[in-house]
């Protein structure tokens, strides 16, 4: 570790925090509907597409808008990618997709995870790219946030019903938010480097006499929306590492800026939709905390480079460097790693499965957190929100109290929802990393023999059920076993989390909001941060304990006792 | 319930997958064709690689860029891959050992695969301990490419991002340049 590294990670998160405060303005605005000068050509595009924004919508007619866009849009993507070797825009002639990993992608883009089973300048033709891939990378991020806006609706109001149009959301934030920060992000990108083309690939002469074959294509664009959205879902391979989709560590501190802001400016909306800004910057305050805490740590345990390549002559300077690009440097390596599996994103600038065993584990552990650190667009709030209700509830039980967030009762139908909510995630990673570590279908894919086989296959189910989307990216994903269940944890992940959260929001929207009494337990100072904090580590992540300790705890102690596998 | 949904699926596919993206590609040909064509450098009008994409230099004439796990050949710039090898991998370590070959503190980029397979930087270390072997291929006073490197040394962005780097492609041009 430098100082110079240091200064790189408090430079980049600081612009990202500075960003959020006007991002997190238009965001509230957003919810509010107040478009100033825009509310005129907004008002002719929702009247085009047949939306009464005025209509609100109870948290069940919320839910069903949303299931059947997202079920609609799954079906559109899946017969794009089906039926890509017959369809235009496909200059280097690939096939169609086949089903099952058809299958597990159009899910993997609906649920805003992008895991990728496929290398896309290997498989996908520009239209399935652009017209598939990139669109639900919006449609995905809108729908996140058009979420979180219903649920902080409900804490903002009380005594109603409604949650808001989830039409007129999405349109919103779609056209006024994701848009305008997509393209201005795209030709950031197109100046540092990034290809906007429709040509396929290049043939080059090289100096030394041979040939080499360089792939292009329409990639900032894309680039752009799959950091701000934090879909995580590369034009290339190898995602954010290929020097097209990062050519410069001025290219990743943008994306690592991107990739951030809209999770953290979303708290700050909250704070001023309910009303009271401190609410919003406690919030913060945890995820930037768990963030700073995960990008020390990878960077302290990759600085220090792995002890058996050094024995065998390797020089300790540089630290672990296989799986890693010299242009970037560790630091953004690991603000990168920290913020893309904190906030749900999944792209990469350093291959985490040649991490170092306590590199590797950080970020694993923060999806498993229950990617709320900060979490993806929208889903980081209202996953945030849960863990912030629980809180209360345990804090309620020490001293005797009911508890309340925001002047809303928190009573049993709240907490037994909340708690289903967070169970989702560690039945959906631990039961499917249990089935597949047992059956021969699901052990044919690792590549790594022992505890590191065991963490490359723990890793896949966390992060699809997080929906992430990054991997360890040994494992050969692309199998019938691994392509179905994998594509289930991302339902789950995405739908049997959100179903609980917005019928918990439709029960607050109809409860008064209380005034503060004299027993009330403040929710904005360092008291509920912590606590806050501590039900996130022990709520969230206890129950991987025993999977980590035989994972890459295992493997770091192996590490260091000199043994390989 | 219907035309809301169609009319935000169809829309948003013709809007943000068709119009926008041809749009911005069309702008970025007009305003920056060079970068958005994926900073081609050509030489007599024939392409001879990409400023940012690395390239496989073998023998002891070039600088060599870093290890690559591309898998047809180093360097595949239509499939960029890396090697996913974990840090206790037998495999890993065999093949670090015997790109190390006996040698003591080797710079760490030139012992391990990039992540990208088409890293087009070294460490300046990794060049300057290339340079007596140039040298020695090519009959050239150490000191000319030792000045070479340190010419060719690209600093961190704006001052503090990222390492310092060489880019491999471009000494290297630079090198034949001394014919």
């Amino acid at each position: 570790m430098t100082l110079i590294g240091w200064a790189q990670i408090a430079l980049v998160l600081g612009c990202a925090l500075l960003l959020a405060v006007p991002v997190g303005r238009w965001l509230a605005a957003l919810a509010e509907g107040r478009l100033g000068g825009l509310a005129r050509l907004d008002a002719a595009v929702l009247r085009a597409a047949g939306v009464d924004a005025s209509r609100g919508q109870s948290w069940q007619g919320f839910l069903l808008a949303m299931l059947a866009f997202n079920a609609a849009g799954f079906a559109l993507l899946y017969a794009i990618l089906r039926l890509q070797g017959v369809l235009p825009l496909n200059p280097q002639g690939f096939a169609s997709i086949p089903p099952y990993l058809a299958f597990n992608t159009a899910i993997s883009f609906v649920t805003n995870t992008n895991w990728q089973a496929y290398s896309g300048e290997a498989a996908m033709s520009h239209l399935s790219q652009m017209m598939g891939l990139a669109v639900q990378n919006f449609l995905s991020a809108a729908t996140g946030i058009a979420l979180a806006f219903a649920v902080m609706r409900a804490f903002a109001t009380g005594g109603v019903t409604q949650l808001g149009n989830f039409w007129a959301d999405l349109t919103r934030i779609t056209l006024w938010l994701l848009l305008p920060g997509t393209l201005l992000a795209a030709f950031a990108f197109i100046a540092m480097g990034v290809p906007q083309t429709l040509a396929a690939s290049v043939i080059a002469a090289t100096p030394s006499g041979g040939e080499q074959t360089i792939a292009l294509g329409p990639v900032a664009f894309q680039l752009a929306i799959k950091h701000l959205g934090t879909n995580g879902g590369g034009f290339f391979g190898v995602n954010s590492l290929h020097p097209f989709e990062g050519p410069s560590a001025l290219a990743t501190s943008l994306q690592i800026v991107l990739q951030v802001v809209l999770p953290f400016g979303l708290c700050l909306a909250f704070g001023r939709i309910v009303g009271d800004a401190r609410q919003g910057r406690a919030l913060l305050a945890v995820m930037v905390g768990f963030v700073l805490v995960a990008t020390l740590s990878i960077y302290a345990a990759e600085a220090a480079g792995n002890p058996l390549h050094i024995a065998a002559g390797v020089s300790p300077i540089q630290g672990n460097m296989e799986g890693k690009d010299v242009r970037f440097g560790l630091a953004l390596a690991a603000l990168f790693t920290a913020t893309t599996t904190g906030a749900s994103c999944g792209a990469v600038n350093a291959m985490i499965d040649s991490f170092t065993p306590l590199g590797g584990l950080v970020p694993l552990f923060l999806i498993q957190l229950g990617e709320v650190l900060p979490g993806g667009v929208g889903s980081g709030l209202y996953g945030m929100l849960v863990f912030a209700l629980l809180a209360v509830f345990i804090a309620g039980l020490m001293v005797g109290r009911t508890p309340e967030y925001l002047g809303k009762k928190v009573q049993a139908r709240e907490v037994k929802l909340a708690m289903l909510a967070v169970l989702v995630l560690p039945a959906v990673i631990l039961g499917f990393t249990a089935a597949a570590l047992v059956l021969p279908m699901g052990l044919a894919s690792l590549q790594d023999a022992g505890p590191h086989g065991l963490t490359e296959m723990l890793y896949a189910y966390s992060s699809a059920a997080g929906n992430n989307g990054s991997a360890f990216g040994g494992l050969t994903a692309d199998t019938p076993w691994l392509n179905t269940t994998l594509g289930l944890s991302m339902l789950l992940g995405r739908f049997a989390f959100v179903i609980p959260v917005l019928a918990i929001a439709g029960s607050l929207a109809a409860k008064p909001r209380a005034p503060e009494g004299p027993g009330t337990l403040p929710t904005h100072g360092p008291l509920f941060i912590g606590l806050l904090a501590g039900v996130i580590l022990i709520l969230g992540g206890l129950q991987y304990l025993p999977s980590l300790a035989l994972g890459p705890i295992a493997e770091h102690f192996a590490m260091l006792a000199g043994q390989t596998f | 319930m219907l035309r809301p949904l169609l009319s935000l699926l169809l829309g948003s596919t013709l809007l943000l997958g068709v119009a926008v993206p041809l749009g911005v590609t069309a702008i970025a040909g007009l305003t920056m064709p060079e970068r958005a064509g994926g900073s081609l450098i050509r030489r007599e009008g024939q392409v001879i690689g990409s400023a940012l994409i690395g390239q496989n230099f073998e023998g002891d004439r070039w600088f060599r860029g870093r290890p690559s796990a591309t898998s047809a050949a180093p360097y595949d710039a239509s499939s960029s891959a890396a090697s996913q090898l974990g840090p206790t991998s037998a495999a890993l370590l065999a093949a670090v050992t015997e790109r190390v070959s006996g040698a003591r503190e080797v710079p760490a980029d030139a012992a391990t695969a990039s992540g990208s397979g088409l890293d087009p930087h070294i460490s300046p270390e990794s060049a300057r301990r290339q340079i007596a072997r140039i040298a020695a291929a090519r009959n050239l006073p150490v000191q000319r490419l030792a000045t070479l490197v340190e010419q060719n040394i690209e600093a961190r962005e704006l001052g503090l991002l990222g390492e310092p780097r060489v880019n491999v492609l471009r000494i290297n041009l630079a090198l034949e340049a001394f014919r």
